[in-house]
């Protein structure tokens, strides 16, 4: 029997970019797993607890593992709602140890999304192909509370046609930080602007990602800059499942 | 709202178009940031002594009364004074009563960050002595009426035009065609002017970077040499230090030094590290007559048994501003504190109260970068988000802010509104933006299309498309 593969599509995917949450649940089918989408889920609590709003965010992250229930996995497109997931909903509940243990079993399940492909399904072959070159953009969550590096370029190395370029200081955060971006929007726009000068750089015609805000940030940097370089989820790629324009790009463009 | 003293946004926008400070922050990857790297690439066991070191803290913060009774008996053996002060008014007055004592009119001092946070270069003066900080870059933050930016680079905002134009514009016995271009001539400069006063100094005052409870022993490390003539010229020495500076033994502070340069300049050990212990003994080239050591609490002690307690881990060799994006885009100034960066960030709002420095720990991506290289591995973002549960409890952020987050998190809560109201939501946005990708203005975000703009959605959302498919209708 093949397992059950709870897909947590994030928010930011469910509102702003639905064609990632397809190219993940057809990755997921195609490494040999059921993909159920819980229905009770919304957001796992990220904006709250970052926030400083605690009782919200163990609502959510209940409200989270209850939706998910009976999954095998739990896997999310996003290295950051991951490791909220994974790491943070267990620090959560600290003071109610049932709740807690609970969140640590839970966090045993989950996975974020290129992780769980190359870890847990040992994936060899994936669908997408792609004529050019990319660079990846290593999201901060996804890099230091997850360390996550390696798998998504294992996958991209996958796929046909591709070729992977690395960007100048890969490791410095583009500043989106969820909600940082929007109450510290100079600062934020000073981060943002470094890490767009080094995709122009490196030249890709796509940078690719593996957490949607990071890349909203800077696919609507690159658009004001009047860039042609293209930004996409590693998941879309990884798919095949490129008939959406790139984030921020207009419906009648042509190109990556 | 509270009325805030330091109002971080205005003074990050301001520093973020000063060109000559981008220009000296530019350095910082190339620099201090790939030095550290270079430093941590030669010593296997870097990672090993972090594990070390964050334990060597925590026991010592866990048994600080014993190691601070400790270290005043062996200070006293060795024939120091030691003065505890539980407030910076209260050190403040120590200082100056010893300072008093020696009838002391020029006062020269090592770099000292506590002594900035007790405020104590003003204090003295107001007193009438002259005080004269010897550090290279303090002196030039002192020549310039300003704070240091950065607590092992105090002058990291200055470039080195601006550095000789302000030596032109105080050293007014300077001949006009002195030049001034090159560091070296800085240095020769400052040197000249600072040797008449650690000759001429009743008073050194100087920091410690560790406090040794089996010796009895401070510890300065500097490069310059600067804080050994402060300690040993003068007839009176007196240490400024923080509580949390004392370690267990001789050999924790080895452990805590081999980290501390190179987490913070990269360098494998500083120019100089030395150990004082005392005033001159029978038979001592040199040392001054009288040692004094005040030991400051100002308001860490009440974080020991806290959430906060991490941060008194923190022996301050800089990384976390070096690695930090918020310090590399704005600077030390912004942070409008003694302390800036993320150690700031945590540490300002428990001296000075959060409604003060509200923003510090709010104005974070939490990329993690400070945690991930922190050589005594304290968790600042976590530390940062403790920060603001403080601070979404007493609700003093913006009202606009906290009624979005409320309204957003009302909705998350109840998945079937969440559902209907975010479809509705995608829907209209879609519509707005009228078949273009991106929106270059929008009204909900105007901070962020002032820079960027912002992508359109799709158009629907997954939930509503997945229920649709095959597997949705069958789930």
């Amino acid at each position: 029997m093949k397992p059950r593969v709870g897909l947590f599509v994030t928010c930011l995917v469910d509102l702003m970019r639905p064609s990632v949450g397809f190219a993940a649940a057809k990755l997921i089918e195609a490494s040999g797993c059921d993909v159920a989408v819980p229905a009770g889920q919304t957001c796992c609590g990220q904006p709250a607890y970052n926030s400083g709003d605690k009782a919200d965010a163990r609502v959510l992250a209940l409200a989270t593992m209850g939706a998910c229930d009976g999954c095998d996995y739990v896997v999310a497109p996003s290295g950051s709602c991951a490791a909220m997931m994974k790491l943070h909903y267990p620090q959560l509940m600290a003071g109610d140890e049932s709740a807690q243990a609970r969140a640590r079993a839970f966090a045993l399940t989950v996975y974020e999304l290129s992780s769980f492909l190359v870890t847990v399904r040992r994936m060899t072959a994936v669908p997408g192909r792609f004529d050019g070159r990319v660079a990846y953009h290593d999201a901060c969550s996804g890099l230091r509370e997850l360390g996550i590096a390696a798998e998504p370029r294992r996958l991209l190395a996958q796929v046909a046609g591709l070729e992977l370029v690395e960007m100048a200081d890969r490791e410095s955060c583009c500043g989106f930080g969820g909600l940082f971006s929007v109450k510290y929007p100079d600062i934020s726009n000073a981060l943002v602007e470094r890490t767009a000068a080094a995709a122009r750089a490196a030249d890709p015609q796509l940078v690719l990602g593996g957490d949607l805000g990071c890349l909203m940030n800077i696919a609507g940097k690159l658009a004001r800059q009047g860039s042609r370089i293209g930004c996409r989820h590693v998941a879309e790629v990884l798919a095949g499942e490129l008939a959406d324009p790139p984030i921020a790009h207009d419906a009648l463009e042509t190109g990556p | 709202m509270t009325q805030r003293m330091l109002d971080f946004e205005a003074s990050a926008r301001a520093a973020l178009a000063d060109a000559s400070l981008q220009r000296a922050l530019a350095g910082l990857p190339g620099g201090l940031v790939a030095e550290r790297a270079a430093a941590k690439a030669r010593l296997p066991e870097f990672e090993a002594l972090r594990d070390a070191a964050r334990d060597i803290r925590d026991h010592t913060l866990r048994n600080l009364d014993l190691y601070l009774k400790a270290f005043e008996r062996r200070a006293a053996a060795s024939g120091s004074r030691v003065h505890f002060a539980s407030t910076a008014a209260e050190a403040r007055d120590a200082i100056l009563a010893i300072c008093r004592a020696a009838n002391a009119t020029l006062i020269a001092k090592g770099k000292s960050m506590v002594s900035e946070e007790i405020g104590l270069n003003s204090h003295l003066e107001a007193a009438g002595a002259e005080v004269v900080e010897t550090d290279l870059g303090e002196y030039l933050v002192q020549l310039r009426g300003e704070r240091p930016s950065h607590i092992i680079a105090p002058a990291i905002h200055i470039d080195q035009a601006q550095a000789a134009a302000d030596f032109r514009r105080r050293h007014t016995h300077l001949a006009q065609d002195r030049r001034l271009e090159e560091a070296p001539d800085l240095v020769a400069e400052a040197r000249a002017i600072l040797r008449e006063k650690f000759l001429a100094a009743d008073v050194g005052i100087t920091g410690a970077n560790f406090l040794i409870a089996e010796t009895g022993a401070a510890v300065i490390v500097t490069n310059e040499g600067n804080g050994d003539l402060v300690a040993l010229l003068p007839k009176v020495h007196i240490v400024v230090a923080s509580i949390e500076k004392v370690v267990p033994t001789l050999e924790d502070a080895a452990t805590l030094i081999r980290l501390l340069a190179r987490s913070g300049t990269g360098q494998d050990m500083t120019a100089y590290t030395t150990f004082l212990a005392g005033p001159k003994r029978d038979g001592d080239p040199d040392g001054p007559e009288a040692c004094h050591v005040v030991i400051v609490d100002n308001g860490r002690a009440a974080l020991l048994g806290s959430e906060f307690r991490e941060v008194l881990r923190c022996i301050r060799c800089g990384a976390c501003m070096n690695h930090c994006p918020v310090y590399n885009a704005v600077g030390g100034h912004a942070y409008n504190s003694v302390y800036a960066g993320p150690i700031g960030a945590v540490l300002t709002p428990a001296l000075i109260g959060l409604g003060e420095a509200r923003d510090l720990p709010n104005a974070s991506s939490f990329c993690g970068r400070c945690e991930e290289v922190c050589p005594v591995k304290i968790p600042l973002p976590k530390l940062m988000r403790s920060w603001r549960e403080v601070d979404f409890a007493r609700r003093e952020a913006p009202l606009a802010a906290r009624a979005a987050l409320e309204a957003w998190a009302f909705c998350a809560k109840r998945p079937r509104l969440y559902h209907l109201a975010t479809r509705l939501a995608v829907l209209a946005l879609k519509m707005a933006a009228r078949g273009r990708g991106a929106f270059g203005s929008f009204p909900l975000a105007r901070g962020w299309t002032r820079h960027r703009d912002f992508p359109a959605p799709q158009g629907r959302t997954f939930h509503e498309l997945w229920a649709k498919t095959k597997r949705g209708a069958s789930a």
